[in-house]
């Protein structure tokens, strides 16, 4: 249903107050705004950085779209968020204004974020038009483009949109003809225009010619055009352009430009003679070519990078032609000493592999890549062979090459710490004179650089369906905890590589953290018994240690929780396998004490660690059993009163879960003198209600939801009374998630008490699917009760969108339920109706200090079918700026940043 | 220059410097370990301890010291770096005829005696009845348990010093402020600097004109209370005499005091007690400042803390007034002002309160669960004691050693069958070998001297070949009783000659830049400073015996031969001989220079840098012309 073209009760509010505010557009605010196009971030509950309520603000520009003829209409057509795709007349008629100002270098664009969100538009109109209509409807914009051509001091910016305007208008090809006639692309692309000025100083005019060229290179024309004006030797000499932008983007030019030039795919094959291509290839290749011999690394890197763009981004046939007469240079980089650019080589290599076009095993890809693997060092072909263990199709030899490459470092750490490489001999053998310790360990910085990234390929690698089979799991079960037990100093290496390794390693924090998270990974796997012990024994030692950083802690207790879980289990039981409950009795006592750290990032990581165990085993007998012996209830009680917001909301968390398994132990802290025990309910209901912090707030909410959801014993009891009471606090509070998060509770008790089954999203529910148990107005009176719809009304004119998203998806959940019956008897003439309606009209306007009072299920009926609920959530949809993004408001924005609009058309404020 | 090391504990150094005529004392620590081989002395009798089988009650102090090596009374003076190297002194100052002076800044004298003190009581408030020494016999002590029978120079071990003795060794001490020179005879000038481990501890630089040598004793570079460690006064040393590292290489301070509140945490939140076992001054003020932070976060505010020693009172206040040995942080808070160290608002707020002992207030005021600290960490006398024996058997209660001197084990031996949990979170801020390691290369001393434990990893962790010290060239080491020679050799000595003697002279270019005089002074020596002066005008003939006497004054003054400089370029040398009518010359290189054979004359002429010979059989006539050949190619002035 349009915005405000039905519903009665929005229609009087607008005559009511005479307002000319559209309905539809009711301005909100956002919760959280990111970028300058006011762009949303997330959901409720996913970031921790709005603290309380935002103030309600309206959109800077409301009063003056509605006084420039903006209906509803026009707003409609742009509710997806796309603007105008025709120049509309308002448009039209700022346009020459614009230009004007553009034009004049007096004014200057103080915010070239417009320049950008003008190009956008523009692209949008001549992608959905034509852009020779454009232009001829719109001579100001060739006048514009002409005024480029004066010799003038002009901003670079507005030098470098006018190029990419023209890019962008003469993609067309009549277009392109119709600014050819006037002469103006050569001038302005080509030396007597920015190219031989002083502007071309400045980054971003090379960088506009360059885009603009990028733009206008999509037809034959073009291509002529590229090789009159000589453009294609300008965009050599920017590649190695000052500015890296400049430089990239003039790689990619000629990526684009010889894909242009070179036949498409229904062209068939092309020659392998130069002579053949077409002129423009013919010098971008031999460019390349050049290039690739050269000595100096910058040039090659160039070269290869194009290469590695045109194979990434082009699969027609011709690429095989290319690569075929490319490689053997390509190959001639190997026998280099030290190989150059070896980075760039590695990408272009992959990117050929990786190409559909090419025929790997015709063209002596393979070889070239076991050539390079042998010759590259450690640290440059670990990407190389993780690149090609992802590769689909690739001979055996080559990925058994590529992992003894990747294997290489972890080989290396056992063979220095004397260890066996393991039965499966995966790692025998791998560990040739090529690599020695000595190789590995030139310094700390190479070492651990070495070491953290072969264990992130590995760990890339390993949930791959393609990785290596047999996946040599025990010898990297054994590295990894070799590696952990060097860094935390408990390894005693006989050999002097061993010792020197140990002493490289020490206390090194990145090598434990990425050990730690492989080690993690390797979870999904087995081990023989006395290794897993081992992996034990090391994350015991780690979350024991008290030198382990907060964050190698958190990473030992997340792998310990990855290994717990992936612990045998017996048939038909879930609980903890007997080994893994004898670490969990050494593991509780560390858990304790971690709890007890005067680090808060500890105190929480340790809460989040008890949270997870509890959710999978706390229904457990072994695991409850060694929990409950423990202090570790206790101290989690006693965190709900921690100084940190970010601890207390863990703790909240974890006792919820606990409490929801019957493993809480009444609470008996320091607060509570006199032995009078406190229920774990009324001290949640007490952070919720007192807590200055958000976060403690929300994750009370949280475990509300949970506990109501799960029939909870201490909300069973009394289910109306616990709602009522949550709900009247969470009402109240600052923070929108806490308010959304009290609508899914509300929700929650709304399919409890009419027997809905959960769904999804409640708003696509078809109505009627299960019939309310008995009489509906009998089966509102709870909702009633517990003052349900006060807080949904209430939401709904939420200064937050979301709270107002989903309390109007609510109510519209409702109304279906309630539609369907059909029972109930209208009663919208009731004078009670009336005066719940003037509330909401007051609340919508603001004041939301008049409370409703209590509701009859029939008078809420009546308010239900009187709202215009698809409109309401038809406006929220849209985001709160959307009106502000329209063109014309852009045009207006950046006239009045220079003044021309005059007094009278000023901002509103 | 020698060395004398007089103490084999790293820690604990004594170490007699023997430089430019003067005899140097570094610190004397005192080396308690051996109290660890008697029972602990309890307030009240214990019957427990009494009856321990195979530990026999005596009292008693150790002092190891190598005495018959050097004779203390020729020390010159004692430089004490810090208080915890200082606890020897009255032994050396009151009993071996040491005549000199002690050098130590005003906080390390201070807390220096309030450790003394502490130490005095809690010897002297359990005195024992009879006093047995007999047991020092070899013989006797063959025949006492183990480990009696093992300890090493049992006659070495000393009784306690008494309350005279500290106040007569103190009254020794000279006071002196960081980077003060304090010239020693003139011969070499001793300036202490910061070392930033604990209130007023102090590296020296021993120094003479052209001689530098830092000895740097118990540092730390990490921020803790103290003013920051100076390292750039280290630089150039001749010799770094390197001691008094951390004792606990592998455990960092921040996760021992992060273990410290969470064990601590632990205890009390199950309605536990804590005892820490420490000193009176030093760490407990950094664990003091860390609880304060600490407590309400955990939930502790009401715990009480109680701080029980004789001189708790005065160590916690005098903390707080000696502001300019503080780090910037602490010093900045005064001129607030606040009190630098928080332990002041505990006091105030009641969360901490201190005690002389157990008796008093202490009894009326007790409540628990609560966290005590007290003394002494060997758990041989002291508060602790008591506490030990009284919360010892509950499983509930935690003892914390938090100092790293000695062996947690050992000093629970005795206690032994134990209930309480016992946690051992060292905290050691000294230098670790990776800080060494960086200041060595960052002041690079010529040569480093240490002791032998320092160059080779703990026994334990042989692989650890981090935990050494690490440089080049190799630190010298030393150990126990050894006397060392200090690998460098005095080569100048400053002079300083008299502006009227210096007018007189008359210097001669004989290279660019380099002038040459002659001077013919008398040289005066007094108080290591050597003054060239002026020689005496020869007397007037006054005739009779008078004459004789003066001439028997005044130096001879001989006519004075021409001194001769520059070399003899062998080969023009041989042409000017092969002109004046010698033939058949040979020359031969040796090793300092060159032989010119006059084969015909049979006479050789030997060519040094620094001298020429002619050797010749008895014909002074070639001689000569040979001589006058040679001076032909020297200068004369």
């Amino acid at each position: 249903m349009p915005a405000g073209s039905s519903g009665t009760y929005h229609r009087r509010l607008c005559e009511g107050d005479g307002s000319v505010l559209p309905v539809g557009r009711r301005p909100v605010s956002a919760p959280l705004r990111v970028g300058p196009q006011g762009s949303r971030s997330g959901l409720p509950g996913t970031l921790r950085v709005s603290r309380g309520r935002r103030p309600c603000a309206r959109p800077r520009r409301t009063r003056q779209v509605a006084r420039s003829g903006v209906g509803p209409a026009a707003a409609e057509g742009r509710a997806a968020g796309i603007s105008s795709l025709t120049m509309d007349p308002e448009c039209s008629q700022l346009l020459p204004a614009l230009c004007a100002v553009l034009a004049d270098p007096r004014q200057p664009m103080a915010d070239d974020t417009c320049l950008e969100k003008l190009l956008d538009w523009f692209k949008t109109i001549t992608e959905a038009g034509s852009s020779l209509l454009l232009l001829q409807g719109n001579p100001c914009l060739v006048e514009l483009l002409c005024h480029m051509l004066k010799p003038q001091d002009l901003s670079s910016r507005v030098l470098a949109f006018s190029l990419r305007l023209t890019g962008v208008l003469a993609a067309q090809e009549d277009c392109f003809q119709y600014l050819q006639q006037g002469e103006l692309l050569p001038k302005l692309f080509g030396e007597a225009g920015p190219l031989g000025g002083a502007a071309w100083t400045s980054p971003t005019v090379r960088s506009g010619w360059i885009q603009g060229l990028r733009s206008l290179a999509q037809h034959p024309s073009a291509l002529h055009f590229l090789a009159d004006c000589g453009a294609v030797d300008t965009i050599f000499s920017l590649q190695e352009d000052s500015s890296l932008f400049v430089a990239s983007a003039a790689g990619q030019l000629l990526v684009h430009i010889l894909g242009l030039s070179m036949p498409g795919p229904a062209g068939g094959p092309p020659s392998l003679q130069a002579g053949d291509w077409p002129a423009c290839a013919q010098k971008i290749v031999g460019h390349i070519e050049e290039s690739l011999r050269a000595t100096a690394t910058p040039q090659i890197t160039q070269a290869l990078n194009v290469l590695t763009t045109t194979f990434g981004h082009c699969h027609d046939p011709w690429t095989q032609v290319l690569w075929v007469r490319l490689s053997p240079l390509v190959a001639g980089l190997l026998e280099k000493d030290p190989v150059p650019a070896a980075h760039s080589l590695v990408d272009l290599l992959l990117s050929v592999a990786r190409s559909p076009g090419l025929s790997s095993s015709s063209c002596g890809l393979w070889e070239t890549l076991a050539q390079t693997l042998s010759h590259l060092s450690p640290t440059q072909a670990g990407p190389l062979a993780l690149g090609i263990l992802k590769l689909q199709d690739c001979p055996q030899a080559l990925r058994a090459q590529a992992f003894a490459v990747l294997l290489q470092p972890l080989a290396c750490v056992l063979k220095a710490t004397a260890q066996d490489p393991g039965p499966s001999g995966v790692l025998d053998g791998i560990v040739g004179d090529s690599m020695t310790a000595d190789m590995l360990l030139p310094s700390k910085a190479a070492c651990v650089g070495l070491l953290c990234r072969t264990l992130a390929h590995l760990e890339l690698l390993l949930p791959l369906p393609q990785r290596p089979c047999p996946w040599p799991q025990a010898p990297l079960l054994g590295a990894a905890v070799t590696l952990l037990q060097l860094c935390g100093g408990s390894a005693r290496p006989t050999s002097d590589a061993g010792r020197h390794l140990c002493a490289l390693l020490l206390g090194c924090v990145r090598v434990q953290r990425a050990a730690l998270d492989f080690l993690g990974t390797l979870s999904e796997g087995t081990g023989p018994r006395e290794l897993v012990t081992q992996v034990f024994a090391v994350l015991l030692e780690y979350l024991r240690s008290p030198d382990s950083s907060p964050t190698v802690l958190k990473k030992a207790f997340q792998a310990t929780f990855r290994w717990l879980l992936s612990s045998p289990k017996t048939p038909g039981c879930w609980d903890l396998d007997p080994h893994a409950l004898l670490f969990l009795r050494d593991l509780l006592p560390v858990l304790q004490k971690r709890l007890c750290s005067p680090c808060w990032e500890v105190r929480d990581s340790g809460l989040e660690f008890l949270t997870q165990m509890t959710r999978h085993w706390g229904g457990q007998a072994g695991f409850r059993h060694a929990l409950l012996a423990s202090e570790v209830p206790k101290l989690t009680e006693q965190l709900l009163r921690d100084p940190e917001s970010y601890v207390r909301a863990s703790a909240v968390t974890a006792m919820g879960q606990l409490s929801s398994q019957g493993l809480c132990v009444p609470p008996a802290g320091p607060e509570h003198p006199g032995g009078q025990q406190k229920s774990l309910l009324a001290e949640l209901l007490h952070i919720l209600s007192t807590d200055s912090e958000g976060f403690p707030r929300r994750a009370v909410m949280q475990v509300f939801t949970q506990w109501l959801r799960d029939s909870h014993a201490d909300v069973a009891g009394d289910t109306e009374q616990f709602v009522a009471g949550v709900l009247q606090v969470a009402s109240q509070d600052l923070d929108w998630e806490v308010r959304a998060q009290g609508l899914e509770l509300a929700l929650v008790f709304l399919e409890q008490t009419l027997g809905q089954p959960r769904s999804h999203c409640p708003c696509a529910v078809t109505p009627a699917v299960a019939a309310p148990v008995g009489p509906l107005a009998q089966a509102l009176q709870p909702l009633c009760r517990v003052r349900l719809f006060e807080f949904a009304f209430r939401a709904l004119f939420d200064c937050d969108r979301p709270v107002a998203q989903k309390s109007c998806d609510l109510l519209l959940f409702l109304r279906a339920k309630t539609a369907s019956s059909g029972s109930l008897q209208e009663s919208r003439s009731s004078p009670h109706v009336a005066s719940v309606e003037a509330a909401l009209q007051r609340w919508q306007a603001g004041d939301q200090a008049q409370p409703l009072g209590d509701l009859e299920p029939e008078v809420v009926l009546a308010v239900l079918r009187s709202l215009d609920l698809e409109g309401l959530q038809g406006a929220l949809a849209e985001s709160s700026d959307h009106v502000e993004k329209s063109p014309q408001s852009l045009l207006q924005d950046m006239l009045a940043t220079v003044g021309v609009l005059g007094g009278n058309e000023a901002d509103c404020y | 220059m020698k060395l004398y090391c007089l103490s084999g504990h790293p820690t604990l150094p004594c170490n007699v410097l023997k430089f430019k005529s003067t005899t140097i004392m570094l610190d004397c620590g005192l080396d308690m370990t051996s109290t660890l081989n008697f029972l602990p002395l309890p307030l009240v009798q214990s019957p427990r301890l009494s009856n321990l089988p195979g530990w026999s009650l005596k009292d008693g102090n150790a002092f190891l010291d190598k005495t018959e090596l050097i004779d203390l009374s020729t020390v010159d003076v004692i430089l004490i770096s810090n208080y915890h190297c200082m606890m020897a002194l009255p032994y050396i100052t009151e009993h071996t005829g040491f005549s000199g002076t002690v050098y130590a800044t005003e906080p390390t004298v201070q807390i220096g005696r309030l450790l003394m003190e502490e130490l005095v009581n809690f010897i002297e408030r359990v005195p024992k009845a009879q006093s047995a020494s007999l047991w020092k016999n070899k013989d006797i002590q063959r025949l006492l348990p183990s480990p009696l029978k093992d300890a090493v120079e049992v006659s070495t071990w000393r009784r306690c010093y008494t309350m005279q003795e500290v106040n007569s060794a103190l009254s020794k001490i000279q006071l002196v402020g960081y980077s003060q020179k304090i010239e020693l005879f003139g011969a070499v000038q001793v300036t202490p600097l910061s070392s930033g481990y604990a209130l007023g501890s102090s590296n020296w630089i021993i120094q003479s004109h052209y001689e530098k040598v830092s000895y740097v004793s118990g540092s730390s570079l990490l921020t803790t209370h103290p003013q920051p460690m100076d390292q750039a006064s280290l630089k150039n040393s001749d010799v770094l005499i390197l001691t008094g590292l951390t004792q606990i290489p592998t455990a960092n301070p921040d996760g021992m005091v992060g273990e410290f509140c969470s064990n601590l945490a632990l205890t009390v939140r199950n309605g536990g007690n804590v005892l820490v076992p420490c000193y009176p001054s030093g760490v407990i003020y950094d664990l003091l400042e860390c609880l304060y932070q600490y407590i309400d976060s955990a939930g502790l505010s009401n715990i009480p803390f109680y701080f029980i020693s004789p001189v708790a009172n005065s160590s916690l206040e005098f903390s707080q007034i000696f502001a300019e040995w503080l780090c910037h942080n602490k010093q900045t808070k005064v001129y607030l002002p606040e009190p630098p160290f928080p332990h002041a608002e505990l006091i105030q707020t009641n969360k901490l309160k201190h005690y002389p002992s157990l008796h008093g207030d202490f009894s009326s005021d007790f409540r628990q669960p609560c966290v005590v600290f007290t003394g002494h960490p060997s758990l041989r006398f002291g508060d602790v004691v008591h506490f030990m024996e009284l919360w010892g058997k509950s499983s509930l209660n935690t003892v914390i050693f938090t100092e790293p001197d000695f062996s947690y084990l050992e000093a629970l031996a005795p206690y032994q069958p134990l209930a309480m949990k016992c946690i051992y979170c060292p905290i050691d801020t000294r230098l670790n070998f990776i800080q060494v390691s960086k200041l060595l290369k960052e002041v690079q001393p010529l040569h480093v001297v240490c002791p032998e434990q320092y160059t080779q990893p703990p026994p334990a962790q042989s692989h650890r070949m981090d935990l050494m010290i690490d440089c080049q060239p190799p630190a010298m080491s030393y150990r126990r009783a050894e006397v060392l020679a200090l690998p460098f050799k005095r080569r100048y000595e400053k002079i300083e000659i008299m502006p009227e003697l210096a007018d007189a002279l008359v210097p001669m270019e004989i290279k660019p830049g380099i002038s040459l005089a002659t001077v013919s002074a008398v040289l005066h020596t007094k108080d290591n400073k050597h003054v060239l002066q002026p020689p005496p005008r020869p007397a007037q003939p006054t005739g009779g015996k008078k004459r004789k006497r003066a001439s028997e004054d005044i130096p001879d003054c001989k006519v004075l031969k021409p001194l001769l400089s520059g070399s003899i370029p062998v080969e023009q040398f041989v042409q000017t001989l092969e002109k004046h009518g010698f033939s058949d010359i040979k020359v031969e290189d040796t090793a300092k220079g060159h032989i010119v054979l006059l084969q015909e004359a049979e006479t050789l002429i030997q060519i040094e840098e620094d001298s020429t010979h002619i050797i010749c059989d008895n014909d002074e006539m070639l001689r000569v012309r040979l001589r006058d050949l040679v001076l032909k190619f020297l200068q004369k002035f």
